[in-house]
């Protein structure tokens, strides 16, 4: 009874934060409303006995990614974002393909509730970070491999990607600068070829 | 009716521990705000609050009545919704985390003394007796989670959204630039800190709170201060980067940003800053004493008191408390004794030495479990 | 009493729907990217409805991997949308038609 009373209220705050994100212009005001989609997503995983992910969740959706997003909000200081005249056949677009998967969403609702009731697992050990962490290190091995490499992909590509190229810092070195690094430079070879 | 008194009695249990349990924590909260005034006075040659109360011990009192009777003053070009929600994040996100705490080991009976004595009477004597069966085995802990750490870790993690939001919505170049600031220092540091963490987590064997004190309950030499000794510095100089404390305080750098992120700030909204800064001290000093100095542990008393026994329970938890007082003295210490750092530095320090630390003793302690279980 | 399994999938796949709705609308790069990690969100929210309805741990390792690409997918999506804004100054995702003129 609680647990359902309680998934009434987060899926309300969730779907409502949804729209708030889509509705809002300012990218900032978007960020914080995913960030609510996010906090109420892992109480629903609480509800859901999977309390290993409703932290993980928390800790790097909320506390990592989105804190970048709203980092680099800050940094660019964006405006408003306008919609452009000559993109308008995109709502059409948009609201078609809404519609079509809020269709989908329910016709799921309607035949899975009309499937006869799976018996619920009340067994609360599946989410515990024991038994993920069991099956991560030993059944799902080479994917959480794969997961590792990738991580270091994604690293090495933000470096390279966020690097302001090097051009501009060999304008900082003045010519005289070099003029006496080229003399030192002699200087050395000279040394090293007595 | 006994039936709905029974169902609204676990309620009414949680209602009255978390109100115990927040109650107490910002009690310690408002006395450390005096603490630091007074030891920092001390420090430097001076005698510090002592005008309200004797020896100024009514002086919290005295400082939140003077930031609730405030004007509240807000910023014309601000981002007004924003501009109010961004104290409350800060606040709550310092004071969930005390839902957690492991306060003191388990309370074998608590009311069994009281059966006794209330047995014949009409009513009371068996719902004592009810409430007491109901005790048994009672932890000191508001909740009981599985995943204590990351809980913890987390919701901290959240509280940077507070100090972001606050520098973007003041609408002013030094909030902005301490927002700014302070959530590149939080985000580069929260990765020292998590992996920081992972040795103990890896010794203990488990996430919980309660199940890592467990693990030290042997003999100090358990405590997991020894085996991970460099954890537990990266850990104490991340906790105080993750604090904006000295020497890392660069989000409100005063020579620099006159206050950082709370320049537009006044009166309460000020306040609760103020007091999320130092929860959030509280909870670092929690979590320093939990998962390296054995928590509510004293050693050898348990050969004087018997296991789950009140006094036992009540003294561990005394020395609990004593213990992050401890931590929060050198918090003081600290800010009484060394210059701030600049922000070139404190990158560096926290990428290129701090995380590569915390990484190479987390796989020196893979190494080591490894051929201790083999 | 527990919500039953469908309500779970209908309440994902309306977030899915928001989301796919968002990612046509948006014109800021930033928006289309909070935009897709909220559909992978909701799919997320099935995979560990499943689980629990079914006592598989699998569904719940599959919200770790998930969560895992959004991760690399901020590091590299954020540092595309960086140079991009140094480039543009802008991060209309419409701007990024440099072949067009």
């Amino acid at each position: 009874m609680v647990s359902t009373v309680l998934f009434f209220i987060f899926a309300g705050f969730a779907i409502a934060c949804g729209i708030s994100l889509v509705y809002h212009r300012n990218p900032l005001y978007s960020a914080i409303s995913l960030v609510g989609v996010f906090l109420s997503l892992s109480c629903i995983y609480i509800t859901l006995a999977a309390p290993f992910i409703a932290a993980v969740q928390v800790l790097i959706y909320a506390g990592a990614i989105m804190v970048l997003v709203v980092f680099v909000i800050m940094l660019l200081n964006l405006d408003d974002d306008r919609p452009r005249k000559s993109l308008t056949y995109l709502y059409g677009i948009g609201g078609g393909l809404g519609l079509a998967l809020l269709a989908n969403a329910f016709f799921v609702y309607y035949a899975v509730s009309r499937v006869p009731n799976h018996e619920v697992n009340t067994d609360e050990t599946v989410g515990r970070t024991l038994s993920i962490g069991q099956s991560m290190y030993t059944e799902y091995l080479l994917p959480v491999e794969i997961v590792g490499v990738m991580l270091l992909m994604a690293i090495i590509g933000g470096v390279v990607l966020a690097r302001r190229l090097s051009q501009p810092q060999l304008e900082l070195v003045v010519d005289e600068e070099l003029d006496i690094r080229n003399e030192k430079e002699e200087k050395d070879d000279f040394r090293v070829s007595f | 009716m006994e039936s709905v008194l029974k169902t609204a009695f676990p309620f009414v249990v949680y209602a009255v521990a978390i109100l115990l349990a927040f109650q107490g924590v910002l009690m310690i909260v408002a006395y450390t705000v005096l603490a630091e005034r007074k030891v920092l006075g001390w420090m430097q040659g001076r005698i510090g609050p002592n005008r309200v109360g004797p020896w100024g011990v009514l002086q919290p009192f005295a400082d939140l009545l003077k930031f609730i009777f405030k004007e509240d003053l807000v910023p014309d070009k601000s981002t007004k919704f924003v501009y109010f929600l961004a104290p409350l994040i800060a606040l709550t996100c310092a004071l969930m985390p005390i839902v957690v705490y492991p306060f003191g080991p388990r309370l074998s009976d608590p009311l069994g003394w009281l059966v006794p004595y209330v047995a014949n009477w009409p009513t009371i004597g068996p719902a004592i007796n009810w409430v007491a069966l109901q005790a048994l085995n009672m932890p000191l802990t508001v909740a009981h989670i599985d995943v204590g750490v990351l809980f913890v870790l987390g919701i901290t993690s959240v509280g940077v959204y507070g100090i972001a939001l606050a520098g973007w919505s003041s609408n002013s170049k030094y909030s902005l630039m301490g927002g700014l600031r302070s959530s590149a220092q939080m985000i580069s540091y929260e990765l020292a800190m998590g992996a920081s963490v992972l040795g103990v987590v890896m010794l203990a064997g488990t996430l919980d709170l309660n199940g890592i004190i467990e693990a030290q309950t042997k003999s100090p030499f358990k405590w997991f201060i020894i085996p991970q000794i460099i954890g537990f510095f990266v850990f104490l100089i991340s906790a105080f980067a993750e604090t904006n404390r000295v020497p890392f305080d660069l989000p409100e750098a005063e020579t620099e940003l006159v206050a950082g992120f709370h320049t537009e700030y006044s009166a309460l909204k000020f306040a609760l800053f103020f007091m999320a800064e130092y929860v959030n001290m509280f909870t670092v000093s929690v979590m320093c004493t939990v998962l390296f100095l054995g928590g509510w542990y004293v050693p050898g008393l348990s050969r004087i008191f018997e296991v789950g026994s009140i006094p036992y329970a009540l003294i561990s938890h005394l020395v609990f408390i004593g213990k992050i007082c401890a931590f929060l003295f050198l918090y003081i210490w600290v800010r009484g004794t060394l210059p701030r750092f600049r922000f070139d530095q404190l990158m560096n320090f926290g990428w290129k030495f701090l995380l590569p630390v915390a990484i190479g003793n987390v796989i020196l302690t893979v190494v080591i479990v490894y051929f201790l279980n083999s | 009493m527990e919500p039953s399994l469908a309500s779970y999938l209908a309440l994902s796949g309306t977030l899915f729907a928001i989301g796919a709705v968002g990612v046509v609308y948006k014109r800021n790069a930033l928006g289309v990217f909070m935009c897709i990690e909220l559909m992978l969100n909701a799919v997320n929210l099935t995979f560990v409805a499943f689980s629990r309805y079914y006592a598989d741990v699998t569904g719940q390792l599959f919200v770790f991997m998930v969560m895992s690409v959004a991760a690399a997918e901020a590091a590299v999506g954020l540092g595309i949308i960086i140079s991009f804004f140094r480039n543009r100054q802008s991060i209309d995702v419409d701007d990024a038609s440099i072949l067009k003129n």
